[in-house]
């Protein structure tokens, strides 16, 4: 490795990676989700859509694993199926608000001067109710799959940005950072190698609640009919329409409920182990 | 009559890790009499507030365990109940802390704070515990009590936050104080005026006290019998006078020899570096005596007229006030006063940290005041900075090794292979090893990180340094290597210092000329020897009469201190500075006149 290489020594990281448990733990369930998803029409017992009246509202047993829905639709296609526009719409959100998030954030923290107008502008977008902003955003654009992601990740943008903006804040005070300006440092190399760096914690917490944020939003946004499309069932609308059965077939709303719920526990295993990971401090030496 | 009031016998405690329980103080036997100051002393990690927390029984339970005994007036705390322990502390036994400004609950009153432990401990009535906060109050010598009674604590000062924690711990009339670091977080003037308070307070409550801290120079001013600590084992006990004029232990002869002390300088006129002491016998060989500047050397840095003023909502900060002063190469100007009197945002101002409001800095015949930001990179080639906090002041997430060559490549003065040997060379410089480049700062001591700045701050090849407080943090011992290192590159390197520091025995080895700040004003500047041994501004004979000398047999010298508040640079908007004349003592020796 050279001197001034990149900061983090990727071989050690790897060695320590698998030998931390949360890591590992969350990785399989993430890479058996992401699996089931990618190859949905391979592994489906069913298509997603077949109808099957005579099968309707079956609780689960050997030829449907999850039951069927009101429709006599396996469940289980269904869920595997959903997996790929949920995590297809949850990761592009989180790409985009942490993106948009980190550099207003980054930009207000750092530089005095454009604090005041970056954070009246995320105070004015955090007054709306996360949903409304996001059913203007899809209203505006035309609702698709590319719409839907992006008025979402303009939403939850703010969330990032003022985690980041208070941390750079604090950051920017530290002699450390005054060393670099003192040294003549560019200011870009400032903020992406002593700010950027040392902000990696707060942002991938914050980035994995965004996530799980990002997956019950689109559902609110297809139940209210401004989503993705209903022909196309996502862990959200699947959730969503299973609720009227909730009493008398409880597995229309378990089965993708579970699902949620182990990709956003899988991300957050991911994220803490990751962070633990990134910072020295923690790192334990192997 | 000789009371015993807190006895250790076999003290043990140990600290759960991962690999199982660790000793951290071993077999500490120690105890205190009622009228008795026993101070305990000891550099960082030395297992002296361990002692403290453990007789107190504050340490978590699940992750600490204590072995032996600790008899408090004959029984035993470690067998105490937690609620029996809860009538201890607080009553019996009264404790302060090191950190005046954060132990006060800002949005109550100061008599309400006080009125508190009394209403809970002594079971008065409110208005009783008022009256009985107030007396407190006049017995721990806040000027105008009546009056201060119901304000809230950040309108006192830090010396005046630890008289009210004094007076809380007075508040049931307890037997033992325990004092941990006291006044390390205080200025000298003001640590003079709370030590001489606590021996008042003592002598009058027949209290043991039991005086935890690292500097000698307390040890000498306020301990009756001292106990060495050094790494968790008690090195030496005794009484204070036979420790400082017989030590018998090793660590205890290097620690004295180390202690910078006052008037050791003969009429040298360069700085002398600090004695180097063998750590295998604890003998001290003297330091020897630098080189003197040229007198006739064109000036490295200038500063004329230079002032900087924050605006805040009540008025403006004069932080800095017309500031004049002259740096030459190889020569260390320091920079000398209480905190808040401008001798930082002085040398932030220098390296455009900050913006000056008025005046100019002229750097190698450039002026740099008003310097756009391509001069302003050339200049942060010549001159770089040293901070005082060697924990935060390099950034965790990479390695040294990374930190030290990023400026030479951000300057482009040389290709990563070349980057790469520079950096080991200039480790060994500072006296660390080339092949510790790829550790994270986490893996070193505090003083090695302030080798690892300094090599950093090297790395660009610059004129002068700014140095703010490089040495402040650091263990007795290690801050006379440091120094000497600084020194010694000084010689090697004919740097400029401008060496910022509270610290007046530091300031006396390591300078050529010594500027005295009060206020954000300087008050006196001149030759080290004439500032020291003339010293013509009372407030600079006030800063240097205050500083404790680690020599008990000249307890009491000092004079009796001042109660009172400390003045605010903070000033009505609109206010305009009033000229300030200087007279000339002796030749570069200059002392601003009586307004």
């Amino acid at each position: 490795m050279t001197t001034a290489s990149l900061p983090l020594p990727f071989t050690a990281s790897l060695r320590r990676l698998f030998r931390n448990r949360a890591i590992l733990f969350g990785a399989i369930i993430l890479a058996i989700v992401l699996l089931a998803a990618i190859l949905a029409p391979w592994i489906a017992p069913y298509a997603p859509n077949k109808l099957s009246i005579v099968n309707k509202l079956k609780a689960p047993s050997f030829a449907h694993v999850f039951g069927t829905d009101e429709f006599g639709r396996d469940i289980f296609s269904r869920a595997i199926f959903a997996g790929r526009i949920s995590l297809l719409v949850s990761l592009g959100v989180v790409s985009i608000s942490t993106v948009l998030g980190v550099l207003l954030g980054v930009t207000a923290g750092f530089f005095r001067k454009l604090d005041a107008p970056i954070s009246r502008l995320l105070d004015a977008m955090m007054s709306f109710p996360d949903i409304l902003l996001a059913i203007a955003l899809v209203a505006a654009l035309g609702p698709s799959l590319t719409t839907v992601i992006l008025a979402l990740g303009i939403t939850y943008a703010p969330r990032l940005a003022r985690i980041v903006r208070g941390s750079t804040l604090v950051l920017r005070e530290l002699p450390y950072i005054e060393a670099a300006v003192a040294m003549g440092l560019p200011t870009w190399q400032i903020l992406t190698r002593h700010v950027l760096l040392n902000l990696a914690s707060p942002i991938l917490v914050q980035a994995t609640f965004v996530f799980a944020s990002a997956m019950l939003a689109e559902a609110s946004l297809s139940f209210l009919g401004v989503g993705v499309s209903t022909d196309m069932p996502t862990w959200g609308t699947m959730l969503a329409s299973g609720r009227e059965y909730m009493n008398n077939a409880p597995w229309l709303m378990v089965f993708p409920g579970l699902a949620i719920v182990f990709s956003v526990l899988a991300l957050q295993l991911l994220g803490d182990g990751l962070r633990d990971l990134v910072d020295p401090r923690l790192a334990k030496e192997s | 009559m000789t009371d015993t009031v807190l006895s250790v016998e076999n003290l043990t405690t140990s600290f759960k890790t991962a690999d199982g329980w660790r000793a951290v103080i071993r077999n500490i036997n120690l105890t205190v009499d009622a009228g008795e100051t026993v101070a305990i002393v000891g550099e960082s990690g030395s297992g002296k507030s361990v002692t403290a927390l453990s007789t107190m029984r504050l340490l978590p339970p699940g992750r600490a365990r204590c072995e032996g005994r600790i008899l408090l007036e004959g029984r035993d705390l470690l067998q105490a109940s937690e609620a029996e322990m809860r009538a201890v502390r607080g009553g019996v036994i009264g404790m302060i802390f090191q950190e005046p400004m954060t132990s006060l609950n800002p949005v109550f009153t100061i008599g309400n704070q006080i009125a508190e432990a009394l209403v809970l401990h002594r079971d008065l009535s409110w208005k009783a515990a008022e009256a009985e906060a107030l007396r407190l109050m006049e017995r721990v010598r806040i000027p105008a009590a009546k009056s201060r009674l119901h304000e809230y604590p950040h309108k006192f000062s830090g010396g005046m936050r630890q008289r009210v924690m004094i007076a809380m711990a007075l508040a049931c009339r307890p037997k033992l104080l325990i004092a941990d670091e006291p006044t390390t977080a205080l200025d000298v003037t003001v640590q003079a005026e709370i030590l001489h308070l606590l021996r008042e307070l003592q002598r009058e409550e027949n209290m043991g006290v039991l005086f935890i801290t690292h500097d000698m120079g307390v040890v000498a001013e306020v301990a009756d019998r001292t106990v060495v600590m050094f790494r968790g084992d008690m090195i030496e006990t005794g009484p204070t006078q036979e420790i400082f004029a017989a030590p018998k232990a090793i660590y205890t002869k290097a620690l004295l020899a180390s202690i910078p002390r006052l008037g050791t300088m003969g009429d040298a006129a360069a700085p002398r570096r600090f004695p180097d002491v063998d750590p295998a016998t604890g003998f001290a060989t003297d330091g020897r005596v630098t080189q003197p500047v040229s007198a006739d050397a064109k000036p490295i840095l200038t500063v004329d007229k230079l002032s900087v003023r924050f605006a805040l909502p009540q008025g403006q900060i004069h932080a800095v006030e017309d500031v004049s002063f002259d740096l030459r190469p190889g020569e260390t100007l320091s920079l000398v006063g209480e905190s808040g009197c401008g001798k930082s945002t002085t040398g932030r101002a220098i390296m455009r940290l900050v913006d000056p409001s008025a005046g100019s800095v002229v750097i190698d015949g450039q002026d740099v005041t008003k310097a756009g930001s391509g001069v302003l990179r050339a200049m942060r080639r010549t001159s770089q900075m040293i901070f005082q906090d060697p924990f935060a002041s390099l950034n965790p997430r990479i390695t040294i090794g990374s930190a030290i060559a990023e400026p030479m490549l951000a300057h482009g003065l040389l290709g990563r292979r070349e980057a790469k040997e520079r950096v080991a060379e200039l480790l060994e410089q500072v006296g660390l090893s080339g092949t510790m480049a790829g550790r994270h700062p986490h893996e070193f001591s505090g003083g090695q990180r302030q080798r690892i700045s300094i090599a950093r701050a090297l790395a660009l090849q610059p004129k002068f340094i700014v140095a703010d407080e490089a040495v402040s943090a650091l263990d007795v011992t290690v801050k006379a290597q440091v120094s000497n290192l600084l020194l010694d590159l000084q010689e090697k390197h004919r740097l400029a210092y401008l060496f910022i520091s509270h610290d007046m025995a530091v300031v006396e080895r390591v300078s050529h000329r010594v500027a005295v700040m009060f206020l954000g004003e300087i008050v006196e500047i001149g030759p080290r020897a004439a500032i020291f041994d003339n010293p013509q501004h009372a407030y600079t004979r006030r800063l240097i009469a205050a500083v404790p000398m680690p020599d008990p047999t000249r307890r009491g010298h000092q004079p009796p201190p001042l109660n009172e508040e400390i003045k605010s640079p903070l000033r009505p908007h609109g206010y305009v500075p009033p000229k300030r004349a200087y007279r000339e003592v002796s030749p570069g020796h200059f002392v601003q006149e009586a307004a």
